[in-house]
């Protein structure tokens, strides 16, 4: 089918495209990726759907603001590597965003066709572009300005340090990064699975950053192996961006949280993910043997979600959900939960634990939970969730993983005291140019909002970058 | 990757290593740690640094082998490398002129506790050592203990050298003979640092102890290291690994180093084996 032909009415009939995907059978006893990408054939049927505004609304409704009409254009055209470089203008990791981005509450959100019909699969063409781009080995490297003189330090290898530093090379910088961790990528390295983002995709974007010139340097924790003033006083970095990421996880305050076999998720995720447990023996870090256990996870969002399905994965025979709002109120995404429904997990919803019990040898035996019914909004706009009385019970479980969310880690406060931070401990910015109360030092990511999304780390850095640029080069206004 | 500059055998395996490492040599401080990952599928191990040379940019672990990384990392030579080492992690030793300090280290607690009588007699204390081993082939670091003490005891389990009892005996008899006490610093077995908790309690001697609870990151991200102290969870990561003994619950902090109990056993099992096949070779 000729693009340029092709009439409004003929574009309003296509159907939108179907991811195709693993079997969920198979799948929920594997680590490989879910989701298999569109082929080029489904990737310009799903292009042509796309009604190329005059004034696109999806690109607003795009942190990053991608020309979303723009390299949606070139794939219906066939020009698939076009399309990847178009988005690569405004957002370095395509193949990362195209998988994670929730895109249903951003730019699908805003397309016309929503309203009527269902939105453009945005997500996935972005995914196709950029995996296209990798896979046939089109990756062009990004022109550099010439060198300005000027050394900027990033903190943190995550989603918003690889943002910014990326940013900074190209504008001419000498940009080094400081990861605390021995694998670079942050959260995209231990905290997201492999079966939703593979690790290979994020090496291959951190492999094209060091050959613009990046540098990058493991294993060093900022406050404990480097602190902010010993970069800018003994080190002579002109500026340093802070995207070190949520820290400290969260748990709930409840008896028996320290039971053997209740885990953050943060610990789950990072044994599976980054150390590799699942490769054990192979791999020296251990994690709980789910084999034929009962694992419930205690959270509702995409962190939540992860982690139930690598216990599924791990061969957890049940592998629960337990939130205490409705499904309505969960903030994952939808296809997350759609996922994990068709891969066997169970959802137990309208429940909130009040103790955990565990044996003599203190291990977890159990969880007593309360069942919950819907009150009155809350401040957050969702119905508070209301105690059934005397509604108590036993759950029976072997491992618990607790994914309620992260506060600050404290090391970047306790060694800095001069950078203004929230009573929340999150870093105070100055969100138009994500600078912090101490003079050159500006920060983006989860260390400023909380727990947050990628894509929104990811334009943090690019903020950042564009006012660090601005200040070095004099032209602060 | 980090170049072992020396490897030596303290006692029947316990080694001390010297490691390049010179971001760490130069800024770690008393009851600080790193955490080494020996090879590339390797776990990460806690450490704590018992000594460093800033100007040859060096640090120096001792490890007893006890877990797969721990004989892993004892089977390595100078000349050798290890893959990743990150610090120095943790909060430093809080070190002031308390008076009379007495640091007590049982068994390999004593390369631990080492560091921080060095910097306990540079505040300007009077420092008691008391350093416990089993017998007499498995104490180390006598002659560095005797170099910062004022008073320096051995104790033996066996009685084949030193005293012949428990560390606890000894400071018992120490706050028997009516010395007064300021400080303790107890580093050691889970057991032992329980035991000293309870001989000062009734005194109310400040007694600080050195958590040792499995750990994955080390920089507070995971909380798999929590500790319950005086009833509240802590990271021994970021909030310790130096505690209040007295607030310490140790049932909790025993039964958490239990949970990978199989998978260690499994682990030392292959490396034996593999070794054994490597020897054969």
């Amino acid at each position: 089918m000729d693009a340029q032909s092709i009439t409004t009415k003929e574009r309003l009939a296509i159907p939108r495209q179907k991811m195709p995907s693993q079997n969920p059978e198979v799948r929920s006893h594997n680590f490989g990726e879910v989701n298999l990408g569109y082929t080029a054939d489904l990737a310009q049927r799903e292009a042509q759907r796309c009604l190329q505004c005059k004034i696109p609304a999806c690109v607003k409704g795009c942190p990053v603001n991608i020309k979303i009409d723009k390299f949606i254009k070139l794939i219906a055209d066939g020009d698939f590597a076009g399309a990847a470089r178009k988005i690569k203008e405004d957002n370095v990791l395509p193949a990362v965003c195209g998988r994670v981005c929730p895109q249903e509450d951003q730019c699908e959100k805003e397309c016309i066709l929503t309203k009527k019909y269902t939105s453009v699969a945005i997500g996935n063409l972005e995914r196709f572009a950029a995996d296209y781009e990798r896979e046939t080995g089109q990756v062009e490297l990004p022109k550099v300005a010439g060198p300005t003189g000027k050394k900027v330090a990033v903190i943190g290898s995550g989603p918003a340090g690889l943002s910014c530093a990326n940013d900074l090379i190209q504008l001419g910088h000498a940009v080094t990064v400081f990861e605390a961790l021995h694998e670079l990528g942050g959260v995209l390295m231990y905290g997201i699975p492999q079966f939703r983002l593979p690790k290979e995709i994020v090496q291959a974007e951190i492999e094209g950053m060091k050959k613009l010139g990046v540098n990058f340097i493991t294993n060093a924790v900022a406050g404990r192996s480097i602190t902010v003033d010993e970069l800018l006083e003994e080190e002579e970095f002109d500026a340093i961006f802070i995207g070190v990421g949520a820290g400290l996880p969260w748990f709930m305050g409840i008896p028996g949280e320290n039971l053997l076999g209740v885990y953050s998720a943060n610990e789950f995720l990072t044994r599976v993910n980054l150390m590799k447990s699942y490769q054990f023996p192979d791999n020296d870090t251990p994690v709980f043997n789910c084999t034929g256990k009962s694992v419930a996870v205690f959270g509702g969002g995409n962190t939540a979600m992860d982690a139930v399905r690598t216990a599924k994965r791990l061969g957890a025979e049940h592998a629960y959900i337990v939130y205490r709002r409705s499904e309505a109120e969960m903030p994952a995404r939808l296809e997350e939960v759609h996922h994990a429904k068709e891969e066997g997990i169970e959802f137990l919803v309208l429940m909130n634990p009040l103790e955990f019990i565990g044996n003599d040898a203190q291990w977890l035996t159990g969880a007593k939970c309360l069942r919950m019914e819907l009150g009155e909004p809350d401040d957050s706009g969702r119905r508070r969730p209301m105690p059934i009385k005397d509604s108590e019970f036993i759950l029976p479980v072997d491992m618990a993983v607790i994914s309620i969310g992260n506060g600050s880690n404290p090391l970047i406060k306790q060694t800095t005291p001069d950078i203004e931070v929230s009573k929340r401990d999150t870093i105070v910015v100055d969100i138009t140019t994500m600078a912090t109360s101490k003079e050159n030092v500006y920060a983006g990511g989860d260390i400023v909002t909380g727990g947050a999304t990628v894509i929104l780390a990811m334009g943090a850095g690019r903020t950042a970058a564009a006012a660090i640029h601005a200040k070095l080069m004099g032209q602060e206004s | 990757m980090h170049k072992i500059v020396s490897a030596i055998f303290l006692a029947e395996n316990i080694k001390k290593i010297e490691i390049e490492a010179p971001r760490i040599a130069k800024k770690r401080k008393a009851g600080q740690f790193v955490m080494i990952r020996v090879g590339e599928t390797g776990e990460r191990v806690p450490l704590t640094i018992a000594d460093a040379d800033p100007e040859k940019g060096t640090i120096t672990v001792i490890v007893q082998g006890m877990g797969k990384s721990t004989r892993e990392l004892n089977s390595k030579e100078a000349g050798d490398s290890i893959h990743d080492i990150v610090g120095p992690l943790g909060a430093p030793s809080h070190i002031e002129k308390f008076g009379t300090a007495v640091s007590i280290g049982g068994g390999l607690g004593a390369a631990i506790a080492y560091p921080t009588a060095v910097a306990l007699k540079e505040a300007g204390n009077y420092v008691i050592t008391i350093n416990g081993a089993r017998s007499k082939e498995l104490v180390i670091l006598e002659e560095e203990m005797r170099a910062v003490s004022d008073e320096a005891y051995i104790t033996t389990d066996d009685g084949s050298y030193g005293f012949h009892g428990f560390v606890t005996q000894k400071l018992q008899e120490l706050i028997d003979s009516g010395k007064k006490i300021d400080f303790v610093l107890a580093i050691g077995p889970i057991p032992m640092m329980r035991a000293i908790a309870e001989v000062t309690r009734p005194y109310q001697i400040k007694t600080v102890v050195s958590l040792n609870p499995i750990m994955v990151d080390g920089t507070g991200m995971c909380g798999g290291c929590r500790v319950t102290v005086d009833n509240q969870i802590k990271f021994a990561c970021v909030d310790g690994p130096e505690f209040d003994a007295h607030l310490v619950d140790f049932k909790n902090l025993s039964d958490r180093n239990k949970m990978y109990l199989p998978e260690e056993k499994q682990a030392v099992e292959t490396f034996a084996h593999k070794c054994n096949l490597q020897k054969q070779l």
